[in-house]
């Protein structure tokens, strides 16, 4: 039975991992483009960006309620206690996502657009910061009580937190000018060619900050970090991350479409797994394991043939809608005005 | 302690506030794909014009809709972990389960094909395009099922049990469809085809009224009335079934919703109360206007069947007793008001046809539609205020109480989200009426090219260019 329900927690923490994955590159490519946005110069290239998500940010951000979903039924507790902890950064999150979705809403029927302009801009940044601010708040720890959470609604904000923020923001701004190379020619092409760049360069101080600094704050990380043999396999996850930001570089200065989003998701996928190796076994780190928060094997079973079995044909359909709409954004496809 | 009451009760007021208006959007959009989904199986089928029209019409109002039904979930689904953590922590077993399968069958099939279906048009076969159209209304539609087996299981949990205040789950399918489950499923379903339907009619009312695209407007107008035949009456006869269940599993909220404070003796009927002033300090009604035998007819169906008061319910396990007693009312009086008003429309267009010439004599008639537009909305609401008002003071009826289910949190906390909330969801929906406005009064687009797939020759059905009815529509 306790073998079972192991196995069984280590599935749904794999899917788990996939899911966030999936969510983060997905979402944030969208969240990229809509801070990328501030920086439009006019109204038609801000027209263009937003027609580039028009056809998917939705199904993007459903990612995350699925995340939601997938944490409350399968370790209800990890899901009260966490949401708990974060109740204020996702509150900023949610303002956020608000906003960006009455941006897309609203602005395509407005006369004047500049206010759906701003929410959809500085939506996106308060999203990001937002994920940031939680991320870093997880990686550094939840005090429990028995089976409450036991910190204060302000333990988030710290200045390691705030340094991951900042990596997050780069991070999703390299994805959304690394989405826009692909979908868009010419001036706004040359222009995210740029950013890509400058987002980059930045991510790569603050990954590297993090990956210094959260060793030394957190002793969990640096047991199993710096442990023989376990160091040298983990180092070759910062070593893949580096390579994909050389390659992401080259990419760049060769003006390859679709290569360099290509390696930004490289880079993604070697932090993501990194943060995954790091934590196990624990859900929450240092208080709470995977095997005390998951839900009974029943539950798990379950929800494993309902949604499990269902993440390949979710990402069946949603691989077929990115290829209906392949190719350059056209002015008039996304939110189309009067038709 | 007076500091956690006090989060307790935001907490509950965010709730409220967050789902009394989320629920706005979702209605109409369960109700109005389909609807298009309709209209374009007609597009499909007979290639004629107005129907495409149509489609693209209503899907502009279904974009904006459906947007704003999104954004306004997601805080819903955070707040069971944010505000409600002990609930989420002892129920995540059922229903953080249900909630996920919501998300990934239904959400994401939306969303899928949501793209495809409003922006797809010249880039897909019409058939893939029917297909995905239909995917969007099948999503919708099994949203509805999910959540509302879940809030179902809440009213009526079974299938599971409580070991060191955790759930297990004993059977998955005895929880998913509990007693509750069938008609409130069913009575929502069908709440959001009504609702929509009444919308629709209304506003091609209008336009007829108004001299604007009269052929584009008699279309969808004749078409809502045609169907609200069916819904309008079905409502009832599920309203009723509901009503039976809530008798039969909440006795507590049965007699809240109906001011009934005394249990019937052996041999005699309770009275129906068609209107009171609950008093709950006293235990009785200050005063009321009953209906012999009523209540033990409509409950038990019989003359004499017996229906618990609310005396016999101890004080601490008693729901507030006027917000369901009159919530119940204006659903039960719009329930009416509408089949009336189908009975009304039924009469006038069985003796002559639904024409243009015939419906400009009906003035009263199309007037008496353009007011009912709202009403299925407020019949919606006063419906979902009976029935979670009256399931207080379990979160989980009979399982665990609501003040046990909250989150302990700064109260200042809770006032920050909730102020945060009201300001941004009053935003929502003020923008969104004032787009919908615009939408509506702009009309439809009568001149844009149709839909020429890039790849893709039109369908041998006939869903290409090809069309009989080239006339222009409506222009007058
Ligand atoms: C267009 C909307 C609409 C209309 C016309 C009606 N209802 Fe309704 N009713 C709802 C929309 C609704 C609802 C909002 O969808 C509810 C709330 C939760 C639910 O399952 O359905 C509801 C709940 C609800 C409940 C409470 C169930 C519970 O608490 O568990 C009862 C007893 C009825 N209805 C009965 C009626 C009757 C007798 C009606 C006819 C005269 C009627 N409803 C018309
Ligand atoms: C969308 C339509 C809904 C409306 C308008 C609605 C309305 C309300 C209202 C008015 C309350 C406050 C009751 C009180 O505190 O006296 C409430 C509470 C609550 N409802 Fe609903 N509800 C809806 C759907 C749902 C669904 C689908 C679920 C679950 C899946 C749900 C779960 C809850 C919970 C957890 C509470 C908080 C505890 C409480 O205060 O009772 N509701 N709802
Ligand atoms: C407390 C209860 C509720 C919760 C937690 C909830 C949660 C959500 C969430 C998270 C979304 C966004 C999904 C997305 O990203 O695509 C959403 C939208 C939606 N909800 Fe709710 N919801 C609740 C009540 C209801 C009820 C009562 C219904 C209908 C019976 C409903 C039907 C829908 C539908 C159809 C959508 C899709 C978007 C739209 O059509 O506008 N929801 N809801």
């Amino acid at each position: 039975m306790q073998d079972l329900q192991m196995f069984l927690a280590n599935i749904w923490y794999f899917l788990l991992g996939l899911v966030l994955v999936l969510y983060v590159v997905l979402d944030g490519f969208d969240l990229g483009v809509g801070m990328l946005s501030l920086f439009a110069r006019d109204e038609r290239s801000r027209g263009i960006m937003m027609a580039s998500l028009g056809y998917i940010w939705d199904a993007n951000e459903t990612w995350l309620v699925i995340l939601g979903g997938m944490l409350f039924g399968a370790f209800p507790l990890a899901y009260g206690v966490m949401l708990q902890a974060f109740y204020l950064p996702l509150l900023l999150m949610i303002f956020g996502l608000i906003f960006r979705g009455m941006a897309f809403g609203f602005r395509e029927n407005a006369d004047n657009k500049r206010p759906w302009n701003v929410a959809f801009g500085l939506g996106s940044l308060l999203s990001t910061l937002a994920q940031g601010l939680i991320l870093g708040g997880f990686i550094s720890g939840i005090p429990m009580h028995g089976r409450s959470y036991a910190g204060h609604v302000w333990d988030w904000l710290t200045p390691f937190s705030l340094l991951v923020a900042a990596g997050a923001v780069f991070g999703y701004a390299l994805l959304g000018a690394a989405y826009l190379i692909i979908k868009t020619e010419g001036e706004i092409q040359k222009l995210n060619y740029r950013y890509a760049k400058i987002a980059a360069s930045l991510m790569l101080l603050a990954a590297a900050g993090i990956s210094i600094w959260t060793p030394l704050r957190h002793a969990y990380v640096a047991e199993r970090w710096f442990v023989w043999p376990n160091f040298f396999y983990i180092a070759l996850l910062p070593a893949g991350a580096f390579c994909s930001f050389l390659m992401l570089m080259r990419s760049l200065q060769k003006r390859q479409e679709r290569a360099p989003f290509f390696w930004s998701l490289g880079i993604f996928l070697f932090s993501f797994t990194g943060l995954a190796v790091s934590l196990y076994p624990y859900i929450i780190p240092t208080t709470v394991t995977l095997g005390e928060a998951a839900a009974s094997p029943k539950t798990l079973v379950f929800m494993l043939t309902g949604i499990g079995m269902l993440i390949p044909l979710m990402l069946g359909y949603n691989a077929y809608q990115y290829a209906v709409f392949r190719g350059k954004v056209r002015e008039e496809q996304g939110y189309p005005s009067g038709s | 302690m007076d500091f956690f009451l006090d989060s307790l009760l935001l907490s509950r007021l965010q709730f409220a506030l967050t789902t009394i208006i989320h629920i706005i959007w979702p209605v109409l959009s369960i109700g109005l794909s389909l609807f298009l989904l309709i209209i374009e199986i007609f597009w499909f089928k007979t290639g004629r014009e107005v129907y495409y029209r149509q489609a693209r019409f209503w899907s502009r109002l279904f974009l904006l809709n459906f947007g704003i039904g999104v954004v306004t979930g997601i805080p819903l689904e955070f707040q069971f972990g944010t505000n409600w953590a002990p609930f989420s922590i002892q129920n995540g077993d059922f229903f953080g389960n249900i909630l996920g399968f919501e998300a990934a069958m239904a959400f994401m099939l939306e969303a899928g094909f949501l793209g495809i279906m409003l922006f797809g048009w010249d880039r897909v076969a019409p058939g893939v395009h029917l297909f995905s159209t239909a995917m969007v209304a099948f999503g919708a539609s099994l949203s509805a099922f999910w959540i509302m087996a879940a809030n179902a299981w809440m009213q009526t949990p079974d299938g599971v049990h409580l070991e060191h205040g955790r759930l297990v789950v004993d059977s998955y399918s005895a929880a998913i469809f509990n007693p509750s489950a069938f008609t409130s499923i069913t009575h929502m379903w069908v709440a959001s085809v009504e609702t929509t339907l009444f919308l629709i009619g209304g506003i091609s009312a209008w336009h007829l009224l108004k001299n604007r695209c009269r052929e584009f407007y008699l279309i969808s107008f004749r078409l809502a009335l045609l169907s609200v035949i069916v819904i309008a009456p079905l409502q009832i006869v599920l309203g009723d079934l509901s009503g039976a269940v809530v008798a039969r599993h909440q006795p507590a909220k049965l007699a809240a919703m109906e001011a009934h404070w005394q249990t019937n003796l052996p041999g005699q009927g309770a009275p129906w109360v068609a209107l009171a002033w609950p008093d709950p300090e006293k235990q009785a009604n200050t005063w009321a206007i009953e209906i012999p035998y009523g209540l033990s007819l409509l409950t038990t169906r019989s003359l004499t069947g017996k229906v618990t008061g609310l005396r016999d319910i101890p004080r601490e396990n008693q729901p507030p007793v006027a917000l369901p007693f009159y919530a119940f009312r204006v659903m039960i009086i719009i329930g009416f008001l509408l089949a009336f008003l189908m009975l009304w429309s039924a009469w006038v267009f069985i003796r002559k046809p639904l024409t243009l010439a015939h419906i400009d004599r009906q003035r009263h008639l199309l007037w008496a539609w353009v007011g009912s537009a709202p009403l299925g909305y407020i019949a919606v609401e006063s419906g979902w205020i009976t029935r979670e008002v009256g399931r207080q003071p379990w979160v989980v009826y009979g399982m665990m109480r609501t003040e046990d289910a909250a989150t302990s949190l700064p109260a200042g906390v809770v006032m920050t989200s909730l102020a945060g909330y009201t300001l941004i969801y009053g935003l929502l929906l003020f923008g969104y009426l004032f787009f919908v406005r615009r939408i509506i009064r702009q009309g439809p687009d009568l001149t844009s090219p149709l839909p020429a797939p890039e790849q893709h020759s039109p369908s041998p059905a006939g869903a290409g260019p090809a069309l009989e009815d080239r006339q222009p529509l409506g222009g007058d």
